[in-house]
């Protein structure tokens, strides 16, 4: 069995190894171009394709929960009618580290698989562990995904309220603190916190 | 003879005659079966200054918008900041001992939760002209002999 197995490897890697005698070397070159063009744009069209929030609230777990709970936020329904989807904020935007979170994000297809969040209650239960990846996420690299948006070298202090204007004039500036240390809830509901977090944070 | 005292009466009560409008200080001079264009919604007030109080027992008021602040049994987006262990960092006021009290007046660890719900007392307030003038008078003004004039009399 091993040895079969071992046989053919060593098969293929001859076949691999020795030189092409039917294709020429252009062929091959141009070929092998644009097969790579193909398979690449294909796989990044397929990446970007579920980076779509209609991507995201095509199961109901998002549709029914978080995706409700955006709807009334300012980051939704404002002003000026410019709005945050869910990669926005929720996927990198850098490709390496997108692709890092996608890898990531395979945890979520087995739970889509086997069901771990399919009941209002199940969430809910959940609610209070996934809220603290995302948080554990925004803290580790300073808050890049409102960054993106948000930049602190273009807020207007002056167009800030008095404590709106204190905090970031001192903790924000100071980078004691992140957006989300103080921003947390800001699109999605927030669970009870544990004691000790209640009150302070 | 009950039956002639009673239309009279009801007579009596209805206005004296078709030309009179009956204005509601609410809806205006629109007539009862329009539809009434309400005012436009008034903005909060987001100054956060400290407005005085009309009375020693007054809840005082939130200067600040309270817009989407989640307020619910799981979470109190108010004590986030106005917490007694959170004030050094946030500076804002924190609650009086009174919140921390039971109906039996002992003072809890915890904030009583018969004063959990902050907007059953504390409400923003928005910046619109009052339908109804206000001639209230703090105790302090009504009570001080204004300049010229003999302080009221007390027996």
């Amino acid at each position: 069995m091993i040895r079969n197995a071992v046989d053919l490897l060593r098969r293929y890697w001859r076949v691999m190894r020795r030189p092409s005698a039917y294709f020429s070397l252009g062929f091959l070159t141009v070929g092998g171009f644009i097969a790579g063009v193909v398979f690449w744009g294909g796989f990044n069209t397929a990446l970007e394709l579920t980076n779509t929030e209609t991507f995201c609230i095509g199961c109901h777990e998002m549709r029914d929960n978080v995706y409700v709970e955006l709807q009334p936020t300012i980051h939704f329904s404002n002003r000026s009618g410019v709005r945050a989807k869910c990669p926005d904020c929720h996927v990198p935007h850098n490709w390496t580290d997108k692709i890092a979170r996608k890898m990531q994000a395979s945890k979520e297809v087995w739970g889509k698989v086997f069901g771990t969040i399919d009941t209002r209650e199940k969430f809910e239960a959940q609610r209070l562990t996934l809220a603290q990846h995302e948080w554990a996420r925004l803290k580790a690299n300073n808050s890049l995904e409102c960054r993106n948006c948000h930049g602190f070298e273009f807020m207007d202090f002056t167009r800030q309220s008095p404590r709106a204007a204190q905090q970031h004039g001192t903790l924000l500036a100071s980078g004691e603190r992140t957006c989300i240390d103080c921003h947390k809830g800001i699109s999605h509901r927030l669970p009870q916190l544990p004691a000790p977090q209640a009150s302070a944070r | 003879m009950t039956p002639i005292i009673l239309a009279l009466l009801l007579a009596a009560t209805l206005p004296a005659s078709a030309g009179d409008v009956l204005t509601d200080p609410m809806r205006g001079n629109v007539p009862i079966l329009d539809e009434a264009t309400p005012p436009a919604m008034p903005a909060q007030e987001n100054k956060d200054v400290r407005r005085v109080r009309s009375h020693p027992m007054q809840p005082p008021n939130i200067p600040h918008k309270i817009d989407g602040y989640q307020l619910d049994k799981d979470v109190n987006r108010c004590l986030y900041c106005h917490s007694r262990t959170r004030i050094e960092e946030t500076r804002a006021i924190p609650l009086s001992v009174t919140h921390y009290m039971d109906r039996d007046g002992n003072v809890r660890g915890d904030v009583s939760p018969r004063r959990y719900f902050c907007t059953q007392c504390h409400v923003p307030q928005e910046e619109v002209k009052p339908l109804v003038e206000n001639r209230f008078q703090d105790f302090e003004t009504a009570s001080r002999p204004r300049p010229g004039k003999a302080a009221p009399k007390s027996k």
